[in-house]
């Protein structure tokens, strides 16, 4: 074994339960690969004495023959995620300090089973942005670059920390969330797989709220295959979180048969955009053919509200969030701004906020606040709810004409310049979302599966919708496209 | 809709984030272009539609309204930016 980073999960898992590596040995390996890899900013808070100490534990697990499927596997874990007693900042400068007394469900399961953390990923400031550049910690950088050219790319985000962490090797597999599409975006712009799965599948205990009804955590991993072995860890019932699922979480890895036939793929044909990349239409179109030649009946059909997904996004998601951040108030956890002599409560909260808060955080709660506010909240609110309602139907009536999943791209470009858009009007930027975000508002899985290079030598990646519950049907028709894809390039090592 | 001034000024207000009064006129551009891209919503005929409440159709659980957790002052102002005898400390709030 050369390069221990580079392993999969599942080679990993057989390798450690072969007794052919150790996990303290996996993890070493990460523990270096992270230290020379400062230039992409992925890892925001390090956790080498927790990793070796869980690893330790892990082997001694393995040996005594009670080893779980993640048991022994180095992690990243977004900055999200509360971990106990490690920072949990969700790159604010508003949580600057904390440390969470408890541990999130999703973190609780994946130790529970062995797993390994070793580190804190960075993202976008409370995984509102597309581009991780929105963080406290700075940006995050794609390990992939245009050919020769060495300017830096975004990883995506707002999971671009995990992104760009799994890319590089620099953990076997990362947790992320997804509010819009947090994970499949950041997936796509940096050739790996990513899952969202249905809302209500991975308890949401203990993760940092954004939007409520939109956030769901997923697994961002090298191939289908580890994203059905570590999702499986992340999921089931949790009566701490009033929307879990009280669901018996299938074996995904078990229904990875590959075998897609007489199944059913929608083609939406609302999912064609003005001034799409020629290549991406490319590939939508190859990953056509790919599924068609591995078996599967191909049908055009049509979702008619997809184009009033993102707007609806943009009144729910900042409504949810200026209701979430309002805890954020310099009283309980964080930061606390410094008054003047005579200066009140209100001037504690507003200086506070102010401080704490990057302006793309401050200009969606204010937003929210604007459409939750008197006199507004029927004309935009309740209106936006009422279209999510239709949006959700869209996707209902497909299915019950017998789509068993639905292919889109998963992003209207490759990856970006970090600063491209910096000038930009933020609905630019929230335009990166246009393919993702509809699955947030109908609740349902997605996956973003990496099929293919464009012509800059960058990764792009075709997103598959499935059934709600039924991820490991989704997944299967994931590894059927992903076999047919045979992507698997790696970047380049620049850093 | 186009966000005045003072009307940015009234919603920084109500979502408590000081904004400094040279700041008022490029926020208020912003809300207005966002709001812009909003209202591509009102195209849509949703007469008799129901706005969504729960993305799955599940019934929120209850449960027994009974204490099922305590005991944990120091835990919960561990994270306090300033904790005195047992409490989060402000400033004065009662004149």
């Amino acid at each position: 074994m050369t390069d221990l980073t580079k392993m999969k999960v599942a080679e990993a898992r057989d390798a450690l339960r072969a007794g052919d590596v150790t996990s303290v040995e996996l993890t070493e390996a990460c523990l270096d690969a992270i230290e020379g890899a400062g230039a992409l900013n992925a890892y925001v808070h390090k956790t080498p004495e927790i990793a070796l100490e869980q690893a330790t534990a892990a082997d001694a697990r393995i040996k005594a023959g009670d080893a779980p499927a993640m048991c022994g596997i180095p992690m990243g874990i977004k900055d999200l995620f509360c971990t106990r007693g490690v920072a949990s900042q969700a790159a604010s400068r508003i949580l600057e300090g904390f440390r969470p007394e408890y541990e999130s469900t999703v973190t609780t399961q994946l130790f529970d089973a062995g797993a390994v953390m070793l580190g804190k990923l960075n993202m976008d400031e409370f995984a509102m942005g597309s581009s991780n550049e929105t963080s406290c910690y700075g940006k995050a950088v794609n390990p992939w670059r245009r050919g020769n050219d060495d300017s830096q790319l975004t990883p995506g985000g707002s999971s671009g920390g995990s992104a760009a962490a799994v890319a590089a090797d620099l953990c076997l597999a990362a947790t992320g969330t997804d509010t819009g599409g947090s994970i499949r975006q950041p997936a796509a712009f940096t050739g790996i797989t990513g899952i969202k799965p249905t809302y209500g599948r991975c308890s949401r205990w203990g993760i940092v709220a954004f939007a409520s009804s939109l956030d769901q955590a997923g697994p961002m991993t090298k191939d289908v295959r580890d994203a059905a072995i570590v999702l499986q860890a992340m999921c089931g019932h949790d009566p701490k979180d009033s929307t879990s699922a009280n669901l018996p979480v299938p074996d995904f890895e078990a229904m990875l048969t590959g075998d897609i036939k007489g199944k059913t793929i929608g083609i939406p044909r609302e999912y064609h955009m003005d001034g799409m990349p020629e290549e991406i239409e490319t590939l939508w179109a190859k990953g056509r053919e790919m599924l068609a030649e591995a078996g599967a009946k191909i049908v055009d059909i049509s979702l008619p509200h997809t184009k009033y997904a993102l707007p609806a996004y943009y009144v729910i998601a900042p409504a949810e969030a200026s209701s979430n951040l309002a805890r954020y108030d310099g009283v309980r956890y964080g930061h606390r701004a410094t008054l003047a002599a005579g200066e009140g409560i209100n001037d504690l909260y507003e200086k506070t906020r102010a401080e704490g808060f990057g302006p793309e955080v401050q200009r969606r709660v204010m937003v929210g606040t604007y459409v939750l506010s008197a006199g507004f909240y029927d004309a935009y609110y309740n209106r936006a709810r009422k279209v999510r309602t239709l949006i959700k139907k869209d996707f209902e009536d497909v299915f019950a004409q017998g789509v068993d999943a639905i292919l889109t791209p998963a992003t209207p470009s490759a990856a970006f310049g970090l600063g491209e858009m910096q000038d930009a009007d933020p609905v630019q930027m929230y335009l990166n979302d246009v393919f993702t975000v509809t699955v947030n508002l109908a609740g349902l899985p997605g996956v973003s599966v990496p099929a293919g290079l464009d012509k800059q030598g960058l990764p792009l990646g075709l997103q598959l919708i499935g059934r709600p519950w039924e991820e490991g049907d989704l997944l299967n028709t994931a590894y059927a496209l992903e076999r047919a894809a045979g992507f698997a390039e790696k970047p380049a090592k620049w850093w | 809709m186009s966000i005045d001034t003072d009307t940015a000024a009234r919603v920084a207000k109500l979502a408590r984030i000081r904004v400094e009064d040279d700041q008022l006129p490029a926020l208020a551009q912003e809300f207005s272009n966002i709001l812009e891209f909003i209202e591509q919503l009102n195209e849509v005929d949703v007469d008799g539609v129901e706005p969504m409440v729960s993305v799955t159709p599940m019934r929120l659980k209850r449960r027994q309204d009974g204490v099922t957790d305590g005991n944990q002052q120091e835990k919960v102002l561990s994270n306090a930016p300033d904790a005195r005898e047992g409490f989060f400390a402000v400033p004065k709030v009662v004149e």
